[in-house]
């Protein structure tokens, strides 16, 4: 009897045991696990943390020397060792913003042909030839640039504006072709895709419900998309600011259009800068440790930029999907 | 002799009666057939809708209850469906109508309320004036404040009316809906289960409101619910499977159908 309740003892006592450890390990798993992953969601965060350090230490000798003048400053001399980042500062902001005066309209035009309008054979190939566009490397949209984009601009469409509105202060100047109307159409392009494809979504994920009111209220198809774009008005600007962001940090593509001289005119058809391009230019020759530090700093401007509007345009539209989890 | 008077008689009497009813017909559906592609939704429906009278169809999931109240108003079209057979309104042909004007006539509310949320609970209930060209406000604030009384809305929202409709209960943004719909005074409401995802005490307010809009629209509902049907309407369509089983005065179809499958239907044994 008592042999018995002994081995009982010891069977309940080993298969505890076991039974134990086996949840101890899968908790060790569970654990290891959550941590591992948690250790890489957290390398990005760290990841752009550091690169932004790094950026402030390498330019430490140019943010001394010249402070908050480097903003304000249109001299970009590398003789004479004198740095301002306003000509390039501008010729990034005004290609990325008329490159987006071009590309939103037709950008939307094609989010809502695609999302609204066209037939369901249509659609998927269509869509899929806009995303194609995001695909091409932006050296070929440059080499495009330099062989069809500038002659043309050479030579048909800068003359013809400095004929019929050569009084406006935007078409004045030698017609070269190189400047900066050829880097907004370049761009226009190249963030085409990225426009319309986030605005085509956009425009999807606004429920059928709303459209069925509209229809049943008796809105022609025009009148219900009026009211479907009044929807997705953050998502939309959300797409646009997307797109701002990736015209600005676009380099190749620029670099080979813009004319390259650190130049601040209102006229389209002379030659700019852009932040991106100025480092792909000169870093190589950048000969004095200022010289590198201004440009580390010019990075640094570039990346808190693209950062800001990266953050406000992800904003946008998570605020736009946000509302429709709170409507049926 | 005699015989042949009192025939004369019963023939004239139901002649009259049949023009009578003819007068108040709004809607007449003669061999409606609706497809899916080439799925068959609805057989041959045969089925004439009385003036201010709230008709109501029953039926099973997927009986095409829904496909024949958005036949009416042609919303069966804009998702690729395609119909065959006749539907008149006041006498004329819907498919030869400009389904933008019928829709005016035909108004519609759906399952889930489904305000615009950008814009203002006002803005809302005008939004089918504005969409028609209506700009004078004096017209629009008047309409706004007879259409939300209509839809028994009025004394809770106007005080905000220029709020946002989604700051509106469930319930209350199915009233705003429905005043939406009344706004473009439409002949017809077509209602699509309009309280199955609404609590019972909002069910009942849209119950009650059934019951008085009839007087100046005639409604057709349908409904999943067969004390609701029983309760709101003056007649009841039973649809199974496609097909139109049974269409008589509500009283009767509930209490003494003339279709075994409708009996079977209402006392529960399916469906």
């Amino acid at each position: 009897m008592l042999e018995q309740i002994k081995l009982k003892n010891k069977i309940f006592f080993t298969l505890n045991k076991v039974f134990s450890r086996s949840i101890a390990s899968a908790n060790t798993g569970d654990f290891i696990y959550k941590k591992l992953t948690q250790f890489f969601a957290f390398l990005v965060f760290l990841l752009v943390l550091v690169m932004g350090y790094e950026m402030y230490v390498g330019s430490k000798l140019s943010i001394d020397k010249f402070g908050w003048n480097f903003l304000v400053n249109s001299t970009w001399d590398p003789v004479k060792e004198i740095f301002g980042a306003l000509p390039a500062i501008y010729g990034t902001l005004i290609s990325s913003f008329l490159a987006l005066l071009i590309s939103v309209p037709l950008g939307l035009g094609v989010a809502i042909f695609l999302s609204e309008l066209s037939p369901n054979w249509l659609e998927k190939p269509l869509s899929f030839l806009t995303e194609l566009l995001a695909g091409i490397p932006s050296v070929v949209y440059g080499l495009w640039g330099i062989f069809v984009l500038v002659p043309l601009l050479r030579n048909v469409v800068e003359p013809f504006l400095f004929k019929h509105f050569g009084n406006l202060p935007f078409f004045q100047g030698a017609p070269y072709g190189f400047g900066m109307m050829a880097a907004a159409i370049i761009l226009s392009i190249m963030v085409l895709p990225i426009i319309s494809s986030i605005s085509r979504d956009v425009l999807k994920s606004v429920p059928n419900s709303q459209r069925e009111a509209a229809l049943a209220l008796g809105a022609t198809k025009w009148e219900v998309i009026k009211i479907v774009l009044a929807n997705s008005r953050s998502g939309i600007l959300g797409a646009s600011m997307l797109g701002l962001g990736r015209a600005i940090g676009e380099t190749m593509a620029v670099t080979m259009v813009i004319g390259n001289r650190a130049l601040i005119s209102p006229s389209l058809f002379d030659p700019a800068y852009t932040m991106a391009s100025v480092l792909a230019n000169e870093f190589t020759e950048a000969s004095s440790d200022l010289y590198l530090s201004s440009l580390i700093e010019l990075a640094l401007i570039l990346f808190a930029i693209t950062i800001i509007i990266n953050v406000a345009a992800r904003i946008f539209v998570w605020s736009f999907e946000k509302r429709w989890s709170s409507v049926g | 002799m005699r015989n042949d008077i009192a025939i004369n008689k019963t023939n004239l009497k139901e002649k009259i009666s049949q023009d009578k009813n003819k007068e108040k017909l709004v809607i007449e559906v003669k061999n409606l057939s609706a497809y899916f592609g080439k799925v068959k939704v609805l057989k041959e429906i045969n089925l004439s809708i009385p003036k201010n009278k709230v008709i109501a169809i029953i039926g099973p999931s997927g009986c095409g209850k829904s496909t024949f109240l958005r036949s009416l108003n042609r919303m069966h079209e804009i998702v690729g469906g395609t119909i065959t057979g006749e539907i008149l309104l006041d006498g004329k042909n819907i498919m030869k109508l400009d389904p933008v004007l019928l829709r005016r006539k035909v108004g519609m509310v759906f399952q889930k309320p489904n305000p615009f949320p950008t814009m203002s609970i006002f803005n809302n209930v005008v939004s089918g004036l504005k969409l028609n060209g209506i700009k004078d406000k004096k017209i629009l604030a008047e309409a706004a404040e007879q259409s939300l009384t209509h839809a028994a809305l009025w004394d809770e929202v106007k005080d905000r009316l220029h709020e946002s409709a989604l700051g509106l209960s469930g319930g209350q943004q199915q009233r705003l809906c429905i005043a939406r719909s009344l706004a473009i005074k439409p002949e017809i409401l077509l209602m699509d289960e309009p309280a199955s995802a609404l609590d019972p005490l909002s069910t009942s307010k849209i119950e009650q409101l059934i019951h008085n809009l009839k007087a100046e629209f005639t409604i057709v509902i349908v409904t999943h619910n067969m004390q609701q049907a029983a309760r709101v309407s003056d007649k009841t369509a039973f649809f199974y499977m496609g097909e139109l089983i049974e269409f008589d005065s509500t009283s009767k179809l509930f209490t003494n159908p003339s279709v075994k499958k409708t009996e079977d239907y209402i006392t529960g044994r399916f469906g």
